[in-house]
């Protein structure tokens, strides 16, 4: 019976996808319960964002820099039409700071350093350094799960907002060093158009969200992922594939109830 | 213990490690049956026996790692498995584990690495702990390697730096999971060298999970010999090598076929090869 | 050494980020035109507020002097009731006139206030009597349509 086949082999795909999501819920709750020890000593988390937030700065601004350029110019050719080219700017901030800023950044950072994440815990748990670890009666997550998690929280904000102030000044060099939009009402109209707290801050709050996703998607697959170097590159594959699908989903999610429906 | 024939007492070294009717399995298959074995304070042990045959997961064992199906683990005293996580941790800071490739943290220098549970476990002043991880690194031979990275060592080398991790707090039990494996003639020297002279000088107990005979019954006190999960001989190494039981016999000399067999069990071979 | 160098760079991320944020805040937002002085609330009725929308600007000759903080429709009189705050530093007269206007053809809606002659100020809880309500573009273009028609006719 090739249907009741098909049908057994769902549910089981169903019911093992919901295993992993409780197991990953378990392995969240767990790293912040072990987060403490990561704060006494914050050495131990600084030494992450270099490798998490430094390592990531020049894709995230170059990226940012080209995103804002291609928005100048996309926007400029459709505002042309209306006659308002003067709310590029507007355009251009809203799209970055609201939407572009915090989801392209969050990719990005998912794909330079949630991969690395994933690859360097999957090896450190095949070259049996975990084991070592627990045997040495230090737990592995406070020790290298922790810090991780807190460098990958704290630096996605900062590389968001970096993302689109690089997108801005990209913008800002096609729309009116190029093409020679007005700078004053470039500048003028994008200040009275965006809202710190309605605008700046949710993007923020979105890029934090993305943080904790992705990091937690990273360091849980490295932490669950089989000790072989298959095991491994699956896993990194998994981490790319899943917190990009997270964070578009997500995204969704939180820009219908920032934005959406309220006014 | 009484002697049988006089009924004074011996004076035999107290037990460390106690293993009593220890089973284990895993997805039905079962890995160790009825183990019984006994550490003695002092001594080096050996349990070899082929890849397979249940010694890494015995070693587990006693590191507390794994739950046993039947049976238990007393080190010091204490049933492995029935310590709560505290105590458990408490008995780990006294255990050191060599694992087999070594498993030096990859991210930290050959420094930080020895110096990895000292900051941890202690509160030791950094410049103590820096005296003492000289000392430690000293002691295999590789202080001048300090601040060099694990990936920048020979095998040989990494398997010492591993060796000085392992015995950073002075344990009173230090465990090596195949220590001698992927090591060059001389190397494997060294080592086996300085696991009995680490052993020695700290006055720990040492249990030797190998399948290296030849360089293993020159370092250690006591062998078992471990196959299909159950314990097939015992004996000083003296006795292991005059042992006539066959399976001992193929292992110590190393040849193909014996007990274990060359052939992993199949079908009729002319049935396979379509005649 | 090692340590220092590292220090270093992480400061350094740490600054940039933290110097994105405020560039964002005071260059592109409107931080810097976030008033932290103290408010008080008036409201209007309008017969009909087009498209005006809660946090759209109330200006005073051109001047930014408040924000429409709620909109709701009063379903006693079947009018708009729009509350609004405006900065303590500008004092408006009782008889002040409120008026939705809109900046350029097609822009944003705000409201515009053209103080009267009385002596009393208005103070939180008051009501701004005189209003204007917002041209609708449908409206205009039907009476528009509507005197060329009477027009023909004649």
């Amino acid at each position: 019976m090739p249907i009741v086949k098909t049908i057994t082999g769902v549910g089981h795909r169903v019911v093992n996808a919901v295993w992993r999501i409780g197991i990953a819920a378990r392995f969240f709750a767990l790293t912040l319960t072990h987060s403490g020890s990561g704060f006494r000593r914050f050495g131990l988390i600084k030494k992450e964002l270099f490798s998490t937030g430094v390592m990531s700065l020049i894709i995230i601004i170059v990226a940012g820099l080209f995103v804002g350029m291609v928005l100048g110019l996309q926007g400029y050719e459709t505002l042309k039409r209306f006659g308002s080219e003067s709310a590029l700017g507007v355009m251009v901030a809203l799209g970055l700071v609201r939407e572009l800023g915090p989801v392209v950044a969050a990719l990005l950072f998912a794909s330079r350093a949630g991969s690395a994440m994933t690859a360097e815990i999957g090896l450190m748990k095949a070259t049996e350094q975990i084991s070592a670890m627990e045997l040495m009666a230090v737990n592995p997550i406070a020790r290298i799960v922790a810090p991780r998690f807190w460098a990958g929280v704290i630096s996605m904000p900062l590389l968001a907002a970096m993302f689109s102030a690089a997108g801005i000044f990209g913008g800002y060099f096609v729309g009116v060093v190029q093409i020679g939009v007005d700078e004053g009402s470039f500048w003028s109209q994008m200040q009275a158009a965006v809202d710190f707290r309605h605008d700046i801050m949710n993007g923020v709050l979105k890029s934090f969200v993305f943080g904790v996703v992705v990091t937690v998607i990273a360091l849980f697959e490295g932490y669950d992922a089989p000790p072989t170097a298959e095991g491994v590159s699956g896993a990194t594959t998994r981490t790319v594939v899943t917190s990009s699908l997270a964070i578009l989903m997500l995204d969704f999610v939180l820009t219908a109830m920032m934005f959406g429906g309220s006014e | 213990m009484r002697h049988p024939f006089n009924g004074f007492l011996i004076l035999s070294p107290p037990a460390l490690v106690e293993i009593r009717n220890l089973n284990f399995s895993y997805d039905k298959r079962a890995v160790l049956q009825g183990i019984n074995m006994t550490f003695h304070k002092g001594k080096c042990i050996a349990i070899m026996g082929s890849s397979g045959c249940g010694k890494t997961t015995l070693l587990r064992h006693i590191g507390g790692a794994l739950k046993p199906t039947k049976g238990h683990v007393k080190v010091d005293g204490k049933i492995m498995h029935e310590l709560d996580p505290n105590g458990m941790y408490k008995m780990r800071r006294k255990m050191g584990m060599l694992f087999q490739f070594g498993a030096l943290f990859t991210d930290m220098s050959v420094y930080d690495n020895v110096a990895f549970q000292m900051r941890e476990h202690t509160d030791l002043p950094e410049d103590l702990i820096h005296d003492l991880v000289m000392m430690k690194l000293n002691s295999v031979g590789l202080r001048g390697t300090h601040d060099l990275m694990p990936s920048e060592l020979s095998g040989g080398m990494a398997r010492r730096v591993a060796l000085a991790r392992t015995v950073a707090l002075d344990p009173m039990l230090i465990m090596y999971d195949e220590p001698f494996a992927g090591l060059d003639p001389i190397s494997l020297t060294v080592v086996g060298d300085l696991i009995r002279r680490l052993n020695d000088a700290l006055g720990a107990t040492s249990v030797i999970v190998t399948h290296d005979v030849q360089e293993s019954l020159k370092i250690v006190d006591y062998v078992y010999f471990m196959a299909g999960g159950v314990i097939v001989a015992e004996g000083t190494p003296d006795e292991i090598r005059a042992s006539d039981k066959a399976i001992v016999h193929q292992f110590v000399h190393g040849e193909m076929d014996g007990p274990l067999p060359f052939h992993y069990p199949g079908g009729d071979y002319r049935q396979d090869l379509s005649l | 050494m090692e340590r220092t160098k590292l220090d270093l760079w992480v400061g350094m991320f740490v600054v940039a980020g933290i110097a994105a944020l405020v560039m964002l805040a005071l260059k592109v937002g409107n931080l810097s035109t976030y008033n932290v002085s103290e408010t008080y609330q008036v409201q209007a009725y309008f017969t009909n507020i087009g498209g005006l929308k809660p946090k759209a600007s109330i200006r005073s000759a051109g001047v930014l002097v408040g924000r429409v903080t709620d909109i709701s429709l009063d379903t006693d009189r079947y009018e708009a009731k729009v509350s609004m705050s405006l900065d303590k530093r500008y004092q408006f007269p009782k008889d002040t006139f409120a008026n939705i206007l809109t900046s350029g053809l097609l822009g944003e809606q705000y409201i515009g206030l053209s103080p009267g002659g009385d002596s009393e100020m208005l103070k939180t809880g008051d009501q701004i009597k005189k209003t204007q309500s917002a041209m609708v573009l449908e409206d205009l273009i039907g009476k528009f349509i509507y005197s060329k028609a009477d027009g023909a006719d004649k």
